[in-house]
């Protein structure tokens, strides 16, 4: 695990003329959980997809233990982005080099319970299901960052409740710096150590808040609802912004 | 099965229609089903029919497989990249564009009466085609999944097997089915034209004896071929690529 610190000067689309993301400075420490709370399009899969490698046009820099060099990324889009021509465990042995990984991809298959669905084709797969899987396949490589883009999104209340505990059991098996776009407070405070708002294009860091309920307690709804409520309360700021 | 019952009344309607048309008529031009089908018989006794339709068979594969392998390259390579394709439509307009009798005469008159003249002729003509299939293809693939790969750092050889190649496939079948069809008619111009086998040969002498019944046999015995192809080797690959759909 490594730390990573993101400096992007400016990203400007050459369709629009004001910057999308300016003077932008983040830093993860190893092991975190950070959530990026801001509105929608105000450009946070555009930065995921500059730490992803995946956007090279940008003034900016990304240091990886102080290097320069890309870091190895476990990206959950925000559409699950299987190859529906392959079957569950297919998609997860693709990403893998070397053939070896059966026993990893067994006991990650298990703790999403998708043990018995392995062999089916993705097209096949709900939508529940396939998040599942691009989660599984982003931890699967053992990534240095796991980058995740509202995975939850578009997901009906218990199936999202459901796979974020399935994520949070598996995150707290297998440390990740990670990286998680939200625009849901709620879930943001479920999940995070520490919350990062966003204002909107160009994008900008408002505040950093460290989350300070302890992780057995998150699931209680009384104590997220209430730091929600003071979190709002303290910094008007934000309530502007959701 | 009612549908299977429906074809074979459909082909029934077929034969008898033709039979009705060649009892009334009369003539040496339209002979009946049955004068075809001993025709067909006698000609496969004497092992010509088989001879011709093999040395034709033999041609189609060889540049079916040449014009299919060369298309699919440079169609992906033209729709993956932009500046290659706006480069080289203009080649591509004028190549589909060439009548196949020209290219036929060209390849024969600057490379002689040979084989591979034949061949080439045969691939030209059926490679632009593949290329604007293929290239079509290619600029519809998913660029999330595109994305996908090269997050996750998919080797180009991986990409083009798991990624790119099963969307192309309803492409490449379109081209393969489509190209088995032009190929076909094209190579018995070129036979006609400059070789001294195969059916467009054969079809060329018939002709100068108005022989219309081995004419038809000779027909009969190439749609079938290709109908077996399609049963064959088609239609099963076609369902083993397509079983994850649901």
């Amino acid at each position: 695990m490594v730390d990573i610190h993101v400096t992007i000067n400016n990203k400007t689309f050459a369709t629009v003329k004001a910057p999308t993301i300016a003077d932008f400075k983040l830093s993860l420490n190893s092991g975190e959980f950070v959530c990026l709370v801001g509105a929608s399009g105000c450009g946070k899969t555009t930065l995921l997809n500059i730490i992803a490698d995946l956007d090279h046009d940008y003034d900016g820099d990304i240091l990886v233990d102080k290097q320069h060099k890309i870091p190895k990324i476990g990206y959950i889009f925000q559409n699950p982005r299987l190859l529906p021509w392959r079957t569950v465990r297919e998609n997860i042995e693709l990403v893998l080099e070397d053939q070896h990984a059966a026993s990893t991809i067994d006991a990650l298959l298990e703790t999403m319970q998708l043990t018995q669905h392995q062999h089916v084709y993705a097209d096949r797969l709900s939508l529940g299901m396939s998040r599942r899987v691009s989660i599984i396949r982003a931890f699967a490589i053992n990534p240095d960052i796991l980058l995740m883009d509202e995975p939850f999104v578009s997901l009906d209340p218990p199936t999202a409740r459901q796979v974020r505990a399935l994520l949070l059991q598996l995150w707290q098996h297998r440390p990740h710096t990670v990286l998680f776009v939200t625009h849901d407070l709620r879930e943001a405070i479920i999940l995070a150590d520490k919350l990062i708002f966003l204002s909107a294009t160009p994008m900008q860091i408002i505040s950093e808040i460290s989350v300070p309920i302890p992780r057995h307690e998150r699931h209680n709804e009384q104590a997220v609802e209430t730091f929600r409520q003071q979190l709002l309360n303290d910094h008007p700021k934000i309530s502007q912004l959701l | 099965m009612p549908n299977k019952g429906l074809s074979f009344l459909s082909a029934l309607l077929f034969l008898a229609v033709w039979q009705g048309l060649s009892s009334y008529l009369d003539s040496n031009t339209l002979p009946t089903p049955a004068t075809v089908a001993v025709v067909f018989w006698k000609e496969c006794r004497s092992g010509e029919l088989p001879f011709h339709l093999g040395v034709t068979l033999l041609r189609l594969v060889v540049s079916f497989i040449i014009a299919m392998g060369l298309g699919c390259a440079i169609g992906i390579l033209l729709g993956r990249n932009k500046k290659l394709d706006v480069f080289f439509d203009n080649w591509l307009v004028i190549f589909l564009n060439v009548p196949a009798l020209v290219t036929i005469i060209l390849c024969y008159v600057w490379f002689g009466l040979v084989e591979a003249a034949a061949i080439l002729a045969v691939v030209v003509n059926k490679l632009p085609n593949v290329i604007v299939t293929i290239r079509e293809g290619t600029r519809t693939l998913d660029p999330d999944l595109l994305a996908m790969a090269r997050c996750y750092r998919f080797s180009r050889r991986k990409t083009l097997i798991h990624v790119i190649w099963p969307q192309l496939h309803p492409f490449v079948m379109g081209a393969t089915r489509s190209g088995l069809a032009l190929i076909w008619k094209i190579i018995l111009v070129v036979e006609l034209l400059g070789r001294s086998n195969g059916m467009g040969y054969q079809l060329h002498l018939f002709f100068q004896m108005f022989d219309v019944a081995s004419i038809l046999a000779y027909t009969v015995a190439f749609v079938s071929v290709i109908q077996l192809i399609e049963l064959t080797i088609l239609k099963p690959l076609d369902r083993k690529s397509q079983q994850w759909r649901r």
